[in-house]
């Protein structure tokens, strides 16, 4: 038997997903649709948040959903209430959305009659932040009552999202809520992150994110038409 | 068992590694010893579970007894006042270790590659 020798192969381990993930961006362009991705760990307010944004974007643009979830529809079940199209995607055990998922479940859907699509990844702050998923932006959300220092302690999630997102403000106080902890500890793992502060509850905060969303689809519609 | 742990995303990234080494050996005609990782800080992958993964991912294919090595990549970041490549010691914190400016401006550290095999014919 010969000597094992070494042969250099370079290959990217996720290039599946990644070019995958391409095609969908490539698609989402082409059809002037704007794609936001959501993480968070679970029970940092997701779905309310979600449910608030499809709401609120409704009468003025046309809106539509992707939810992952374990094993239930409740999100769903839950989003539907906004009377946008929601789907769910089920993903059993596996902890994150991959793009072949998000493709799969786009199936049958004609993208050219959305303005925003939004993608609610599975609650995890590890799993998700490998995966490209072809959104534009991927926001992550922070609640109030999970402490200032949980960007230190997942700090690949948060450097791979663009927006981040501190949800339950009307909690705040009651949680003693350090904000300037908060902002450091954001900027510390990803400097100059945009970070909007909103409870989905009160409606506190979130006119300015829309404001801000609105202000992306403008950005995105003068690109495509160039 | 399996299908908890299926539950950490190592797993599939584990038999990502291992489809993507065969593909390989078949092309070349060879029989792989040993896969060559390299692992960037940000690349969202924990080792430990990832060798552990490893081993079940290689059984019932041509790889079962094969090795993984890591090779772990730091971050690489690009300071603007510096003008230079700075390498961060923690990824907790993104400044320039030399004159403290934040920088995001990320120049490795995502890394998941397949970088080399060790191959017997």
């Amino acid at each position: 038997m010969s000597e094992p020798r070494l042969v250099e192969v370079r290959k990217n381990v996720l290039k599946q997903n990644d070019v995958i993930a391409r095609g969908l961006r490539d698609r989402f362009r082409a059809a002037g649709v704007f794609v936001v991705s959501l993480v968070s760990s679970p029970g940092s307010g997701k779905t309310t948040f979600l449910e608030k944004t499809l709401t609120w974007l409704q009468p003025r643009y046309r809106v539509a959903a992707l939810v992952g979830d374990l094993a239930t529809e409740n999100d769903a079940k839950r989003l539907a209430r906004s009377n946008a199209p929601v789907k769910q995607i089920t993903t059993g055990t596996l902890c994150h959305l991959e793009a072949a998922m998000v493709q799969r479940a786009l199936e049958g859907w004609n993208l050219q009659e959305l303005d925003f699509l939004f993608i609610e990844n599975v609650g995890n702050l590890v799993c998700p932040s490998s995966y490209d998923l072809g959104e534009n932006l991927r926001f992550v959300l922070l609640s109030v009552t999970e402490g200032e220092d949980k960007p230190l302690k997942y700090p690949t999630i948060f450097n791979s999202a663009d927006v981040a997102i501190v949800t339950k403000i009307e909690l705040a106080a009651a949680v003693e809520f350090d904000w300037e902890a908060a902002r450091k500890s954001i900027q510390s793992v990803r400097p100059g992150m945009q970070v909007f502060r909103l409870s989905a509850k009160t409606g506190q905060g979130m006119e300015e994110y829309f404001g801000f969303l609105a202000e992306r689809l403008e950005e995105l519609r003068v690109k495509v038409q160039v | 068992m399996l299908a908890a742990f299926r539950a950490m995303h190592e797993l599939s990234i584990a038999m990502s590694i291992v489809e993507t080494a065969q593909e390989e050996a078949e092309r070349r005609g060879v029989q792989v010893t040993a896969v060559h990782l390299r692992l960037g800080a940000l690349s969202g992958v924990v080792k430990d579970a990832l060798f552990f993964s490893y081993q079940i991912a290689c059984q019932d294919t041509p790889l079962a007894g094969s090795r993984l090595i890591v090779e772990d990549l730091p971050v690489i970041v690009f300071c603007p006042r510096c003008q230079a490549k700075r390498t961060l010691s923690s990824v907790q914190c993104f400044e320039c270790p030399e004159c403290r400016m934040p920088t995001g401006d990320i120049v490795q550290g995502k890394e998941l590659e397949v970088f080399a095999l060790e191959v017997e014919e």
